[in-house]
């Protein structure tokens, strides 16, 4: 298992590589842009031009040039915005770190308990009305737009029926970092946690019933049966720790995504300044250097993510394991 | 004489599909006495795994109907209610399954899936749990079973698997022990050694088994009593003896005459009955094996019931008379098949 491990760690560098790699060509060497205009942004004097063609190293050869970009970004995390009046950028996106991680780990915690207790329901309730209707629910979930679902949560609880007692609690728009006031932290998040995890509710209910009903038409749940075991334990130890396998693999991947900044609509459209809200400033403002450094964050979170899947699900499935 | 073990009294299953009423097992009756084997023999789809699933109730199709009695030790299982049916279920009678790959969960150890049936039913310790474990895997012939019972099912063969389920169905001693084709998914020399096993089990407790098969070869050896089944209903019950020797419905002559054998000389072409069982949808009134038999006639139209019509215990479900039956069996299976009476 040990070695299985290190072995993944190693993928893990070597993907990152080959990913910050392309980031670079990407940004750096597509024909016809002018790199150097491209981080300068919208005010690019002459010499601001002559400064970045300097640092960057832009007369130099190739690998030069991602030598000296990745020093930047990793080493010494002097990446400037020049369009954010010189701001620099690794320390802006862990600054942002935190509103996002608070956005997405309490819409994970709500995502999975909820989705959890629909997919099991809707499964061992099979046959009955409430089996379609949880998964209409479920389906009405998935289709409905995360940055739609926001802007309607805000229109009720800021203006409309923002002096009724239902939503009277909720603060205005942005985040108020844990540290400061705890309690405002935890009202402004309750509307983006459930607005982001409806989405998930509905793929994952969905997901885990299948699942559920797949495994317990397997042998070896009529064989737990046949043992003599009570229903219910033959449904949490036999039936759903093998459900669980395909459910844990793609939170991992989902997980992954979001905390690397993958919740952009939801952090802009309820004001919460993460990463996501800032690839979404430096997507607009066309602020190169901080998409760089926002892509090899986000990128970082998913390649680790897929690593972590992959080791939980050899912890999980001893059939996957390496003998 | 005393009370069978288990009987089963007119057993009805039925499955609600959306092409009709499916009539998997139509009106069966079997007994098995303590220490018994009995042998229930037929091709698939005749009923075998459906009567027996139902004795363990444990059919969960929310289609199926029953009707009729399954008494145990006295005690009617179909009347029962879940937390009595599931008491019975591991310790009472045990179950062991055809796939031996896919019988066993995958993600659990299998010392753990064998203690965990003894701490279903009794009180004992985790500790204890696993010795007795070892103890079961070693009695089923595991080499390193102390080594073993820590590893998980996909590091066994398939027939090491199969001895795994057997001693998980028996570590709470059940008086009976129903083996579902347990050999059919397994190669001839295992089949063997898995019979074998199965046989000195036996001895060794004094379980009851019943043991599912389409292979007669199977049943001839273990079984003291052997049902055949025909479209979901028994058509022939008796000893081995009876059965292989004086077989009186043909649909058993059919069996016996389409065996391989390797004493006599090749035919040219193998024998087999001609046709296909009826739809369990669109079972006939009358014998359900008439439209193939090459001896029906006008009272075929009504359906026979299993009994006694030689006055023995060898029952039958066939119109025709005894004499008929002998004259016409000969006819049947190639003479040089049916041997001298011993």
């Amino acid at each position: 298992m040990l070695t299985f491990i290190v072995r993944r760690s190693l993928w893990t560098v070597l993907v990152m590589f080959v990913i910050t790699v392309l980031v670079f060509i990407i940004f750096f060497k597509t024909p016809g842009v002018d790199p150097a205009r491209a981080i300068a942004g919208r005010d690019s004097s002459p010499q601001i031009l002559a400064e970045i063609r300097a640092q960057f190293g832009l007369n130099r050869p190739l690998p030069v040039q991602y030598g000296l970009m990745m020093k930047r970004l990793f080493v010494d995390r002097s990446l400037v915005s020049y369009s954010n009046q010189g701001q620099l950028v690794v320390p802006e996106i862990f600054a942002a770190a935190p509103a996002t991680l608070s956005l997405v780990l309490g819409a994970a915690l709500i995502w999975v308990v909820v989705s959890i207790a629909m997919g099991v329901a809707a499964a061992v309730l099979r046959g009955s009305l409430l089996d379609p209707l949880l998964m209409i629910v479920a389906l009405i979930g998935v289709s409905t737009p995360v940055f739609w679902l926001g802007q309607v949560a805000n229109l009720v609880s800021q203006g409309g029926l923002h002096n009724t007692i239902l939503f009277s609690w909720v603060p205005p728009l942005g985040y108020t970092p844990l540290t400061s006031n705890p309690v405002r932290w935890f009202e402004g998040l309750v509307l983006p946690w459930i607005t982001l995890s409806i989405l998930y509710i509905g793929f994952y209910a969905r997901v885990l019933r299948a699942s559920v009903l797949e495994v317990q038409n397997e042998d070896y749940v009529r064989t737990a049966r046949a043992k003599g075991l009570t229903e219910q334990r033959v449904l949490m130890r036999h039936t759903l720790r093998n459900s669980m396998i395909t459910f844990v693999s793609l939170f991992g991947l989902d997980f992954g995504a979001l905390v690397g900044g993958g919740a952009i609509l939801t952090e802009v459209v309820f004001g919460i300044h993460g990463v996501g809200f800032l690839t979404y400033q430096a997507l607009t403002s066309l602020d190169l250097p901080t998409i760089m450094a926002t892509v090899v964050y986000g990128a970082f979170f998913i390649v680790l993510a897929n690593a972590l899947v992959d080791v939980a699900y050899a912890w999980l499935d001893p059939r996957v394991r390496p003998t | 004489m005393s009370e069978p073990l288990l009987e089963v009294r007119d057993l009805k299953v039925s499955f609600r599909t959306d092409d009709g009423l499916v009539r998997a097992v139509d009106g069966v009756s079997l007994t098995l006495a303590e220490g018994e084997t009995l042998g229930i023999v037929g091709e698939s789809g005749s009923g075998k795994s459906v009567t027996m699933m139902s004795v363990m109730r444990l059919i969960t199709d929310p289609n199926a109907q029953f009707s009729g009695e399954v008494f145990y030790k006295g005690r009617d299982l179909m009347k029962l209610n879940q937390g009595q049916i599931r008491s019975i279920r591991g310790s009472g009678i045990g179950m062991i399954f055809q796939d031996p790959m896919t019988s066993l969960n995958p993600v659990y150890k299998v010392g753990w899936q064998i203690a965990e049936q003894i701490r279903a039913h009794e009180q004992v310790s985790s500790a204890a749990a696993r010795d007795r474990a070892i103890q079961l895997l070693t009695a089923v012939g595991i080499p390193q079973a102390a080594r073993r019972v820590d590893d998980y099912p996909h590091h066994f063969s398939g027939g090491m698997r199969q001895r795994v389920m057997i001693a998980m169905a028996v570590s709470c001693n059940p008086d009976v022990l129903i083996a579902d084709e347990p050999t059919t998914a397994l190669d001839v020399t295992i089949q063997a050694q898995i019979l074998k096993l199965i046989r000195k089990l036996k001895e060794d407790f004094g379980t009851a088994v019943v043991l599912i098969t389409h292979d007669m070869g199977v049943v001839a050896d273990m079984a003291d009593r052997i049902a055949v089944m025909y479209a979901g209903r028994v058509i022939e019950q008796g000893t081995g003896r009876d059965l292989f020797y004086d077989p009186q419905h043909p649909y058993t002559w059919g069996l016996l005459g389409s065996i391989a054998r390797l004493d006599r000389p090749r035919p040219r072409r193998l024998a087999a009955i001609p046709g296909l069982p009826p739809s369990l949808l669109r079972l006939p009134e009358g014998c359900a094996f008439s439209d193939r038999c090459a001896h029906s006639f006008d009272l075929c139209a009504t359906r026979p019931e299993l009994s006694a019509r030689l006055g023995t215990t060898h029952l039958d479900a066939c119109h025709l008379s005894p004499q008929q039956k002998k004259d016409l069996r000969v006819a049947t299976i190639h003479p040089e098949l049916v041997p001298e009476t011993p």
